[in-house]
């Protein structure tokens, strides 16, 4: 019950948010909308505990996200020197690295992170090993040092 | 100077549509047009400010979330073909 | 003041075009899907980052200004996913990485 009405309060919000037209029709066709959408999830069965994670409230999460901009402005403009030094300055390497978060929220954010930063992908996930995919050699040492795995097991504490 | 941001946004996604033909492998095709996709997002938001319209960036946020699902749904197409031919060939 | 915000403005938008071009010429330059995947994440991330946060400053309500928010939340949630999923379904198919050190090709 108590998922249903924060997903009720979120789709509210962003249903005003993005309207910007405040007649009682209007209004009503909102109200509407939302309930609909509320059936729709209902339906599919797909309000459990995680819908609403924790980490949302974690004090860490907005330290984290401006972490890791400046991580994605750092790596990214080492692959923009990478594509016009041209194919020599690339060496495409394959490793596994291991993700010590428990939940499956922090573990997908932990891949996730790992995808936006240019010069590493996560192909694969199995367990909590990650098959990593880095651009260059240093892409590398900076997934294995291990930094960006203890600033996601933060917040999870 | 609008004029400029459109026009750069145009020539790169030109630049992903000839990848897009020339592509050897089918992902290099997918990743091409999908960057097409974030690049019609980003023209749209510029073509919307330019205008000083906020509705029209309600279309851009619109394209955004159909070409997400859309390069996850041909994903999805392309993997099970894939495993539904191997199936038949090792029957 | 506005002259201040519209150097600003410029100075984002220009460099997120830059950054634009370079991962479409990446794009080519580059020698296979998975090398590839990794410029067109530089398009992705801090080209559309700066290029929004450049259209936010010359915007003339706060809706737009919300608005463009979420645009910029929406693709840089949704653009790691769709890099993962293309990633993992080209390897599972079969494609193999190309990969320069000869020590790192017994996985």
């Amino acid at each position: 019950m108590k998922q249903y009405l924060s997903l009720t309060v979120i789709l509210a919000v962003f249903w005003l948010i993005n309207s910007g037209h405040y007649t009682p029709l209007l209004l009503g066709l909102g109200a509407l909308s939302v309930l609909l959408i509320l059936y729709v999830i209902k339906r599919m069965e797909r309000v459990d505990g995680e819908s609403e994670p924790s980490i949302v409230m974690s004090v860490y999460l907005p330290y984290y996200l401006f972490w890791l901009v400046i991580e994605i402005v750092k790596s990214n403009i080492d692959v923009v020197m990478r594509v016009w030094k041209g194919e020599e300055a690339i060496s495409p390497t394959v490793f596994k690295v291991k993700a010590s978060q428990k939940s499956d929220v922090c573990r997908v954010l932990y891949a996730n992170s790992i995808t936006m930063t240019p010069g590493t992908i996560t192909l694969d996930i199995d367990g909590d090993t990650f098959e990593v995919h880095a651009l260059s050699g240093d892409g590398k040492a900076g997934v294995m040092t291990g930094e960006m795995d203890r600033q996601v097991s933060k917040l999870e504490s | 100077m609008f004029m400029a941001i459109s026009i750069i946004i145009l020539v790169v996604m030109i630049i992903a549509l000839i990848r897009a033909v020339l592509g050897p492998t089918l992902y290099d095709r997918i990743l091409a047009v999908n960057v097409v996709g974030t690049k019609t997002v980003l023209l749209i938001s510029v073509l919307s400010v330019t205008a000083g319209r906020g509705d029209m960036v309600d279309i851009a946020l619109v394209y955004a979330l159909i070409n997400f699902i859309s390069v996850i749904a041909v994903l999805r197409f392309f993997e099970y073909n894939k495993s539904q031919q191997t199936d038949s060939e090792g029957q | 003041m506005d002259l201040f915000l519209n150097i600003l403005s410029w100075t984002c938008l220009l460099t997120g075009g830059f950054l634009g071009i370079t991962g479409a010429v990446g794009l080519f330059r580059f020698p296979d899907f998975f090398t590839r995947l990794h410029a067109a994440s530089v398009t992705d991330t801090l080209s559309t980052i700066l290029i929004v946060i450049g259209l936010m400053l010359q915007a003339n309500s706060w809706m737009m200004i919300v608005k463009l928010l979420l645009v910029l939340l929406i693709i840089t949630y949704t653009s790691p996913t769709s890099a993962h999923s293309l990633a993992k379904s080209a390897l599972h198919t079969g494609l193999k990485p190309f990969l320069k050190d000869k020590e790192n090709n017994n996985r």
